[in-house]
């Protein structure tokens, strides 16, 4: 056994909170993007991770890089933000909007869905196939947004791996899926493409929760596993924030991990499906 | 000696439910720290994980939600899919970051968080499995002052994960899976 004798002292880590603190603050002020709600334990893992990974004696010296060369900046942005995820993530959800959600959706002569925090948009064209499939599609806009621009260049163009989307086809077949996944892809070498036509009524945009505004007027958001990375307080700002978007009687979505809880928002929303995290915004105000 | 312990945080891969289940029998009903395991598994495992190892145990054992708080005495399994590390205020932190060492929740996420938050106030045990996730995890709660059990390899249905750990030096201790348990609660509870 070799045991090392490098103890690592809470003053060491005080100073290295300070570091990662001055980091995304550095960041904030020169690239605009704001991780500083951010929930600490996941960021300052992100944040050693790429700090072991380039080599930096310390973060310090990586914020250091961080301002000088913008290449290195991207490559860290997508450490800090992204949320790897799957078609039809968590199968039982998209079978419940299906059997809760849509018959109501089909009763409005338009819908608007924010899918907020799309990533590299695997789940917005999971609902884009479903809303087809309902006869819903052309009556639909979907806003797709991301604090990433690099994200939602790769979820614009939706390709995947195939060996990806081989296991997505299980999951669209348990979320309730009526055809073959493979119907609404083309497959070319190790990638599938998503059809254009999926596309036509999605609008990929750049919106930072933490920092931007209301997204008026929707009848759907989408948000699942995006409010983890958020301290309590921005949790609470982005309840508010869907709670503005929504139009009365809309429907939020959450990850099935995720609460309205600790959002001090609790009741402004009628649960609709617990254990899936489907909520429904009161038709009456609640502070009427 | 009684001691004054936040948590015990575990991870396990290969055989990792029988491990548990053995582990959590042996803990006595006022166990004063809180437990927070993590046992690599399909992310379609959905929370049967928790429910199966209730049945062993006398503390509550659950799959946590999103910044839930940690209350000592309550055993908490990550959620299959998601990352559960540990945040300075006692709560949860859930991550769908991608995976570390091919699994997602990771052991090394818990461990490196937990390492943070608690320092000398933590456990850490790494138990059967076959990969090496976990190993730099346990030397960094080593490194913070805490202390580290490995499970014995020869007690191990796959010695992988324990072996990567004892040959790193993350282990102060290596014990028989029938020790852990009644180790744990001699240390904490001074039985």
């Amino acid at each position: 056994m070799q045991q090392s004798m490098d103890v690592i002292d809470d003053d060491q880590i005080q100073i290295e909170d300070i570091e990662i603190r001055l980091l995304l603050e550095a960041i904030y002020q020169l690239y605009g993007y704001d991780f500083r709600a951010y929930s600490r334990a996941s960021m300052r893992r992100r944040v050693m991770h790429r700090l072991a990974m380039s080599g930096f004696p310390s973060v310090t010296q990586m914020t250091e890089r961080v301002l000088r060369d913008r290449q290195f900046f991207v490559i860290l942005l997508n450490d800090l933000t992204v949320n790897v995820t799957e078609m039809y993530r968590d199968p039982e959800f998209y079978r419940a909007f299906r059997e809760e959600v849509i018959p109501v959706l089909k009763t409005f002569p338009f819908i608007k869905i924010w899918h907020a925090g799309c990533s590299t948009g695997e789940e917005i064209y999971s609902m884009a196939i479903l809303l087809e499939e309902e006869g819903l599609y052309d009556r639909a806009m979907l806003y797709a947004t991301d604090i990433d621009k690099n994200v939602l260049m790769a979820a614009k163009k939706g390709i995947y791996p195939i060996d990806a989307f081989k296991q997505y086809t299980e999951n669209y077949r348990r979320a309730g899926g009526r055809k073959s996944l493979s119907e609404y892809a083309t497959a070319r070498y190790d990638s599938v493409i998503m059809e254009q036509r999926l596309k036509r009524n999605i609008v990929f945009a750049d919106h930072d929760l933490a920092t931007d505004q209301v997204f008026g007027e929707m009848h759907v958001i989408l948000c699942r596993n995006v409010l983890i990375y958020f301290d309590r307080p921005l949790q609470e700002r982005v309840i508010r924030l869907f709670d503005d978007s929504l139009d009365l009687g809309g429907f939020l979505c959450l990850g099935t991990k995720e609460s309205l809880r600790f959002s001090g928002n609790e009741d402004a929303f009628d649960v609709i499906n617990k254990s899936l995290r489907i909520f429904r915004k009161r038709q009456i105000p609640h502070n009427a | 000696m009684r001691r004054t312990m936040k948590a015990v945080v575990m991870g396990a891969s290969w055989g990792g439910l029988n491990a548990f289940s053995t582990i959590l029998a042996g803990l006595p009903a006022r166990f004063p720290a809180a437990v927070l395991l993590v046992q690599h598994q399909h992310a379609s495992a959905d929370n049967r994980l928790a429910w199966l190892l209730s049945r062993y145990s006398t503390l509550p054992v659950r799959a946590p939600e999103d910044k839930e708080e940690i209350l000592p005495g309550h055993v908490y399994v990550a959620p299959p899919g998601y990352h559960m590390l540990v945040n300075e205020d006692d709560t949860v932190a859930l991550s769908t970051y991608r995976p570390v060492h091919f699994s997602r929740p990771s052991i090394d996420e818990l461990f490196f968080s937990a390492g943070h938050a608690y320092g000398a106030a933590l456990v850490g045990v790494l138990l059967t499995g076959a990969n090496d996730d976990g190993s730099d995890g346990l030397d960094y709660i080593r490194r913070r002052g805490g202390h580290t059990l490995v499970q014995s390899p020869q007690s191990s249905e796959a010695p992988v994960m324990p072996e990567a750990a004892i040959i790193k030096g993350a282990a102060r201790e290596v014990l028989d899976l029938e020790r852990i348990g009644p180790y744990l609660a001699d240390y904490l509870v001074g039985l």
